[in-house]
């Protein structure tokens, strides 16, 4: 490879390599948001102001389904990351269109959730318990939502550029934020569904 | 403006063997979560202990074989800046929790009385 | 139609026009004042000049004097929003009532403490770690140039928010903390919470965005040999600011929305009822609010550390414990947030911990200040300006600071807490500490920005008017404190005796005014005398570090080939060993293009923003796609740098050592 050539490898590897670590900030950042949504569940869950606690609200087969589901789409994620590893653009395309249909799937099934909660009346203005709730969930659907969105685009921009450098940096570092979603799910999963559900 | 094919990098340790013992791995616990709280195998507090430490293991999990933290070269920002967060939120959280909860204990009246009794105050 | 345009503007209507003659009175100067520059750019024909060269540049440094330029602003108004009380509470006893409404007063002091926060620290702040810290590394830009872009379009965007409010709406009433229930719908029906909320959440994102963009800085992009334990103290220092925002920001981020959520779609995380818990918000606002107060001061701490080892000749005394001060101050200054609200009705043993927590984080600074003191002994000191602002500040800061550590014990507290003891506590941490040290950088920095120096007498005409007024200001709210009076107040009763100190502050107010006017003067006379004071060598003051070796002002590119380091100050080594002049080889240099995108994206921001306020919701859901859309659109930009052929960069470097060989 010439010298010039070299020069701009290295150049692209500093970029992603500086470009990675500042996204896995913001994502370290994320994470205090969470812990503040979780910290303001935990003092609030019991506040249901006489209305359901989540006993009376949650499903567990349900939330399981939603769990295996963003799992999956975690797994499929990390498989069109293998595909960018071996600069296969259709296999990349394929699993991130899977990880895609997923991730939509999971949040059909949550805002079907929700809109079942508001239906029935027990919306986030009921009580502390269900704002929190809300927010905390919810909070988590909107990043899978830009995810999303952040997928579609992507998914284009490969399509037009194959996997240019810039291309390999933003699919890392997007392949970095949902599986980041996947880890505070399990605490959603764990904090709010299963120990929401265990009898007092 | 280059389709030059650099180099993949990322991190190391992103194999297929990586993702699918992860994924496995992940299912195994989330499922076992599942199950023992479905079964009411247990008392209210071990059943809390169990859960919240399937949880931990399932997210040490993840974060070993699908954001592959601690593979990083040295020196392992990474893993520096994920502790610190971590050390911030368990501050926070747990700073919170024992706060709220003895503001809660000293400000209802009949959870007042315990704790004054508990306190030998009354 | 008009039912159709009824729900177009939301909450907005005629009311919200200022209703009384100073706030109509102030609205009017503001918008005539804006008008004025925006005519004098006009008709000077500056406007494209500006744009092109200020407002679209990603360069640091012109980002740098932006926020300096906005913090500056705000600092005036800050002012006058200070005399506003200090002549209330001057006038308002017994049968007088002074000249502004209880509701009104309530708003200036919210104003008060918002903007000097937010706006003018954190400016400040920004302002001078943008400038100085990549220089100071031996670094040609920060991390993310695009992303320091956008931080500082948000902060003014927020800045624009609250400024609105004074002319449309009102602000909000409820103090700089927005305390629920007071903050929530019921007791805050008007816009002035929300206009609060959306100013900060806005700011407090694109502080956010700096601190990643600052903490990747300091650990990727240090240059060659630069070790951690090589870096200078102001890069330290910021690396432990850098490390706060990005751990105590999402919790201020998380307590604003959910505050928004309460007043806006009737949640019930801090409402009286419903399941709420007002003590929480109280508890997540001040887990965020300490470690705020440490973000602000860090960084005056790193100035002062370059200031004293540049004024006394001398090394800075004890590098590594200063290094261990600070990661000590970061860890504690998560530890300590109940100390806001030992009154609130913790047990004994919870307020214990954290009082004795407290104490344990005034060490640290106290190792700092012994260090400063150290480093100063058997020096060569030259009393100029900067260092005149370090020592009004060891005497002030000492002064606040001790007063802290009584404060910090819980059953002292209870008689003094939110009483004028505490908030002459506080600002002498604020204004003896962080504002005297930001005061000591602009000083110290000036020349390098600018490339001309700033004329000295003033400049101590300046200080002595600060220090001497602020003194005269606060040392009465210590003896109110403890005679009772509580903050905030809008009136009392003349029986108490309290006049004659507020009237005594109320003289110090306005001796630091005329501090600010001296400063104003010194920066009007500078200018006009600038040719005669040209900075020629770019190390006015003998410096150690490497910003000192560039030409003043520094090149778009700052360093023409990057400095290889190896030693802790690096460039008093360099003038020490004084190696024979080389002709280095210039290569093309890359920088960042400018762009507008973001000014176009703050300003989607802002609209999102005034949407929300006034529940325009059609104009926040479009803003909010605009934004989208613009960051998808600078994303597919592939051409975002611009090249600095080596022919220039010869040229410039040349002239420099001329220039430095002449005047040196």
């Amino acid at each position: 490879m010439s010298e010039v050539a070299a020069e701009i490898m290295m150049q692209h590897e500093r970029e992603t390599t500086k470009t990675v670590f500042g996204f896995w900030v913001y994502l370290m950042t994320d994470c205090v948001l969470f812990a503040s949504l979780f910290a303001a569940y935990a003092v609030l869950h019991g506040n249901t102001f006489g209305g359901p606690s989540g006993k009376d609200l949650f499903s567990l087969p349900y939330v399981l389904v939603e769990t295996l589901i963003l799992l999956t789409s975690s797994f499929t994620c990390g498989l069109a990351m293998l595909a960018v590893q071996q600069r296969n653009r259709q296999q990349v395309l394929f699993w991130l269109g899977i990880t895609f249909l997923l991730g939509l799937a999971f949040v059909g099934m949550e805002l079907n959730e929700f809109h079942h909660l508001a239906r029935e009346g027990n919306s986030w203005r009921r009580s502390g318990f269900l704002s929190s709730y809300f927010v905390l969930v919810g909070t988590h659907g909107l990043h899978i939502i830009t995810g999303l969105l952040w997928m579609a685009v992507l998914s284009a921009k490969v399509m037009r550029n194959s996997l240019s450098a810039p291309n390999v940096k933003r699919l890392t570092l997007f392949s970095l934020f949902w599986h980041f979603l996947d880890v505070v799910w399990i605490f959603i999963f764990t904090i709010v569904y299963l120990m929401g559900v265990i009898p007092v | 403006m280059s389709n030059v094919p650099t180099k993949f990098s990322g991190e190391n340790g992103a194999t297929i063997g990586a993702y699918v013992t992860g994924y496995a791995a992940s299912i195994a616990l989330s499922v076992m979560a599942y199950l023992l709280v479905r079964q009411h195998s247990s008392g209210k507090t071990t059943l809390i202990i169990l859960v919240i430490s399937l949880a931990m293991i399932q997210c040490i999990t993840q974060l070993r074989f699908f954001l592959h933290l601690g593979r990083e070269t040295r020196p392992r920002w990474k893993l520096l800046v994920f502790l610190l967060m971590l050390m911030v939120v368990c501050i926070l959280v747990f700073g919170s929790l024992w706060i709220m909860s003895n503001l809660n204990k000293r400000m209802t009246p009949q959870q007042m009385e315990t704790y004054m009794k508990s306190q030998d105050a009354l | 139609m008009s039912f159709f345009f009824g729900k177009l503007l939301g909450k907005l209507s005629w009311d919200a026009l200022p209703s009384s003659p100073t706030t109509a009175g102030a609205a009017v100067f503001m918008i005539v004042a804006t008008a004025a520059i925006f005519g004098y750019l006009l008709y000077t024909k500056r406007l494209r000049w500006l744009w092109k060269e200020w407002l679209t540049s990603l360069d640091p440094k012109r980002i740098g004097v932006m926020y300096i330029v906005v913090a500056i602003i705000m600092l005036l108004r800050g002012l006058a929003d200070v005399l506003m009380i200090r002549a209330q509470q001057a006038t308002s006893a017994g049968s007088a009532h002074g000249f502004v409404s209880a509701d009104q007063l309530q708003q200036v002091i919210s104003a008060h403490g918002t903007i000097m926060i937010f706006f003018v620290a954190m400016g400040l702040l920004f302002g001078l770690v943008n400038l100085i810290l990549p220089i100071q590394l031996g670094s040609r830009d920060v991390a993310f140039p695009f992303l320091n872009s956008i931080s500082f379009w948000l902060f003014t965007a927020g800045m624009v928010l609250v400024n609105l409010s004074l002319m449309v709406g009102g602000f909000s009433g409820a103090g700089w903390l927005a305390y629920p229930p007071l903050s929530e719908l019921q007791y805050s029906p008007g816009a002035g919470i929300d206009y609060w909320i959306w100013a900060l959440q806005i700011a407090g994102i694109g502080s956010l965005l700096s601190g990643i963009n600052f903490f990747v800085t300091i650990v990727k992009m240090r240059c060659e040999g630069m070790t951690l334990m090589k870096m200078p103290m102001f890069a330290w220092s910021v690396l432990g600011t850098m490390v706060l925002i990005l751990f105590a920001f999402p919790i201020l981020t998380v307590t604003l929305a959910l505050l928004f959520l309460d007043r806006t779609l009737g949640m019930h995380f801090f409402t009286a009822g419903g399941g709420g818990n007002a003590m929480m918000y109280v508890n997540l606002i001040w887990a965020w609010g300490h470690p705020e107060v440490y973000i602000l001061v860090l960084p005056a701490f790193g100035i002062y550390s370059e200031i004293v080892a540049t004024f006394s000749r001398k090394r800075l005394f004890g590098y590594a414990s200063m290094v261990w001060a600070i990661a000590a101050i970061v860890f504690l200054s998560f530890t300590v947030w109940l100390h806001h609200f030992f009154t609130m009705g913790a047990g004994a043993d919870v307020n214990a911990f954290f009082g004795i927590m407290t104490m344990i984080i005034a060490i640290p600074t106290g190792v700092k200040m012994f260090n400063w003191l150290f480093t100063m002994y058997r020096g060569r000191i030259l009393f100029a300006s900067p260092m005149l602002w370090f020592l009004g500040f060891v005497v002030i800061f000492t002064i606040g600071g001790v007063a802290g550590v009584l404060l910090a014990l819980p059953p002292i507290d209870f008689q003094l807490h939110n009483s004028l003891f505490l908030v002459a506590h506080f600002h002498m941490m604020i204004v003896g500490g962080v504002v005297f040290g930001y005061f000591a950088g602009l000083t110290y920095w000036f020349p390098k920005i600018f490339g001309f120096t700033l004329n000295e007498r003033l400049g101590k005409y300046a200080f002595w008017c600060w220090a001497s007024g602020f003194v005269l200001a606060f040392t009465p709210l210590y003896i109110l404190g403890l005679m009772g009076a509580t903050r905030r107040l809008d009136h009392y009763d003349a029986s108490l005796g309290w006049q004659p100190l507020f009237i005594v502050a109320g003289i110090g107010a306005l001796i630091v005014c005329a501090g600010v006017g001296f400063q104003l003067l010194q920066l009007v006379v500078s200018i006009v005398q600038r040719k005669q004071h040209r900075d020629f060598t770019g190390d006015p003051w003998n410096g150690r570090t490497l910003e000192w070796s560039v030409p003043s002002p520094a090149p778009a590119y700052n360093f023409a080939i990057l400095p290889e380091v190896h030693s802790r100050d690096p460039f008093w080594e360099t003038k020490q060993a004084n190696l024979p002049a080389s002709t280095p080889q210039y290569t093309d240099i890359r920088v960042p293009k400018n762009t507008g995108m973001g000014v176009y994206i703050a300003s989607a921001a802002f609209l999102f923003g005034f949407g929300m306020i006034w529940h325009m919701f059609w104009l926040a859901a479009a803003s909010l796609l605009v934004t989208i859309v613009l960051v998808i659109v600078r994303s597919s930009d592939d051409s975002t740098e611009r090249l600095i052929p080596a022919a220039e960069i010869e040229q410039i470097e040349t002239t420099h050592r001329e220039q430095r060989e002449r005047y040196a």
